[in-house]
């Protein structure tokens, strides 16, 4: 991004796919959809921030976690621990036998705040443990499965149990973490109301800036040396550490940093929803978060914000009028992706509708050197692009 | 050379009483060799002699049950792979290991020995050093006009020679290489020969092969491994005559 100015970038071909997505988020669906439909989406969005995680770990280093809803989780109750300290205050709380600590604590006999909740009352403590929480967990395990090369189906299935463990830790605790209730009846943010419709019309604009953010961040990655050591990892795990580097470093590295996404997009859901509860964070939930990845296209960090939006949008529409049916069109999706087009929605993408935009793209701008042949030509012109920068646009799929 | 040899701490690799045992098997058995600078030295054996644990042993792969492995006066034995990469040593699979996904420079460009850590491969930078690096090793490795072709779309013995090249331009001290011209052509083995002479003047080489020829053609000394241990040790025509060899190895 540096080599070449930000103009430059925006009329290359990948700079629009960014200009599309932001137009659509941005300008078609604020004014297309009503503010509870524009929360709703803001809601699917936060799941994107989780998938956009997943293509970097999953997609790119091949280490599948069937557990990134704990780190949503995470990021999720850490921002409604902070919203529900501001709406127990003395005053709002006077019924209470305990005033000044939140409701379910009060349900539970609890008459002081637990200490883990204290540093809460800060909104910048907040701020840091949004991503903090869920990075130091994901390093914690990442730094106990990678340094004695546990990988694979054993890693799934660890962060799959972690998911569960997490789940049924805070809807056994109910005094300290509202249980299978969740953490509800957050109203206010500094004293900001979160709960009309202007307000959740701004959340939804944050909600957008900040997952441009985490697109632009995975995109750094993924275009510097460390994104295609990532990949190179995931093929050939062997020649990496040969080649000298310290593969653990690195898969802990990209597991942390998918935390942090998920992190950040559960406190978006937080904010966007207003309340957190277990069942987001789940196993289920979890897996889920792998199916808007895979359908998107495990592959592509844009394909990933569609495949959230999508499954998601069909999931509302499905359970609005075939509540029943859902679970199985979910599993038909699924086993569609996997059978049909394992690359999702982004590598359908690249094998239709791509070669027709470089069909326009050649009719409207003269080539110098290759004008009569083929489609075949057009990779390697960008290939010869790529040599030039300090930055490779590295796609796997080159059909 | 063999005035250095006398004196022992001129050895760049001394292996000394190296044990492996996998629940038991002792797949290598107390094994003592030792390299000269610059020597290349070639290890011959029936399969399941244990050629490849060795070279697994050195490189880190697989972890010594007793024994020491000293790389230019350094304990290998006790470091991770990427550390003893770091120290100096390159190693090259049996079955060709490249990044199928990448192209020939940016599988190159990987094996730089430049930003292994994982901030250092983000702050990394594809500057003039790194290009003028890559393009002087496939020069060497006959690939410089595949430098943008993807990995996966090169041939066997151009695969290996990826993988050689992706090890030389980590500028390793000692280069370890299983089996370089299994499964080649005549005309990929005559080249990669070629390779070899050009690799050896700057490094020391430890090669696995079968091909007796080949050995014939690039080695210095030969080791004749045999169930973990050394058989016989010499020039190419003193093992040849070795009846011991002639009798597990060369006769059948």
């Amino acid at each position: 991004m540096k080599s070449s100015s930000p103009l430059k970038w925006f009329g290359s071909r990948e700079g629009l796919y960014y200009l599309a997505l932001a137009f659509l988020l941005v300008v078609i669906l604020p004014l297309a959809l009503d503010p509870f439909r524009l929360n709703m989406v803001g809601k699917y969005l936060t799941y994107a921030f989780v998938a956009i995680g997943l293509v970097m770990c999953w997609g790119k280093a091949g280490i599948l976690s069937l557990g990134q809803g704990v780190f949503f989780g995470l990021g999720g109750y850490c921002m409604a621990m902070f919203l529900k300290l501001e709406a127990s205050t003395p005053e709002a709380t006077a019924i209470q036998s305990t005033p000044g600590i939140p409701d379910f604590m009060d349900w539970n006999q609890l008459t002081e705040l637990p200490w883990f909740w204290e540093p809460f009352h800060s909104f910048s403590f907040t701020l840091i443990a949004v991503i903090g929480v869920p990075v130091l967990l994901a390093f914690v395990i990442g730094f106990a499965m990678f340094t004695r090369r546990v990988g694979g189906v054993y890693f799934a299935i660890i962060t799959q149990a972690i998911a569960a463990i997490l789940t049924i830790l805070i809807i056994g605790q109910q005094g300290y973490t509202g249980g299978v209730n969740g953490i509800t009846d957050l109203q206010t943010l500094k004293g900001w109301d979160i709960r009309t419709d202007e307000a959740r019309t701004t959340l939804y604009f944050v909600c957008v800036g900040m997952l441009f953010l985490c697109l632009f961040a995975a995109r750094l990655v993924q275009n510097r040396k460390l994104g295609r050591i990532l990949v190179a990892m995931n093929a050939q795990e062997m020649r990496v550490r040969f080649s000298g580097y310290d593969v653990a470093a690195f898969k802990i590295f990209v597991f942390c940093l998918a935390a942090a996404f998920a992190g950040i997009g559960g406190a978006m859901f937080t904010l966007i929803v207003g309340f957190m509860s277990p069942s987001f964070i789940g196993i289920v939930a979890s897996i889920e978060m792998v199916i808007f990845c895979a359908l998107g296209g495990r592959l592509s960090i844009l394909g990933a914000v569609y495949g959230a939006l999508l499954v998601n949008a069909a999931k509302s529409g499905f359970s609005e009028s075939f509540p029943e049916l859902w679970p199985f069109a979910m599993g038909a999706l699924f086993i569609g992706v996997v059978l049909a087009f394992p690359n999702g929605l982004a590598g359908l993408y690249r094998s239709y509708v791509m070669p027709l935009e470089d069909r326009l793209f050649k009719r409207s701008k003269p080539e110098p050197k290759t004008a009569s042949a083929p489609a075949a030509t057009k990779p390697s012109a960008e290939k010869a692009d790529d040599y030039d920068p300090m930055i490779t646009t590295y796609s796997p799929e080159k059909s | 050379m063999s005035a250095a040899k006398s004196k022992g701490t001129d050895f760049l690799l001394a292996v000394e009483g190296l044990t492996v045992s996998f629940d038991g098997f002792k797949a290598v058995d107390d094994l003592s060799f030792y390299l000269d600078p610059k020597e290349i030295r070639v290890i011959i054996g029936p399969n399941g002699a244990g050629k490849t644990t060795v070279l697994d042993l050195i490189c880190g792969k697989t972890k010594a049950t007793a024994g020491s492995i000293k790389f230019a006066g350094k304990e290998l034995t006790r470091l991770k792979e990427h550390q003893i990469v770091h120290s100096g040593v390159g190693r090259k699979f049996q079955t060709p290991s490249v990044f199928e996904d990448l192209t020939v420079f940016e599988n190159l460009e990987v094996s730089y020995p430049q930003g292994h850590s994982v901030m250092g491969a983000m702050a990394f930078k594809r500057d003039t050093a790194v290009i003028e690096a890559v393009e002087e090793v496939a020069e060497t490795i006959f690939l410089m006009d595949a430098l943008n072709e993807p990995a996966a779309s090169l041939s066997h013995g151009q695969k290996q020679w990826l993988e050689i090249g992706m090890l030389l331009i980590q500028k390793p001290d000692l280069l370890m290489l299983d089996e370089p011209v299994a499964g080649m052509s005549v005309a990929e083995r005559k080249k990669t020969a070629e390779l070899l002479r050009v690799i050896t003047k700057d490094h020391t080489v430890l090669v696995i092969e079968h091909d007796m020829q080949f050995v014939g053609d690039i080695a210095d000394r030969v080791t004749v491994m045999h169930q973990g241990k050394v058989l016989s040790e010499g020039s190419i025509e003193h093992v040849k005559s070795d009846p011991k060899v002639i009798e597990v190895y060369l006769g059948h």
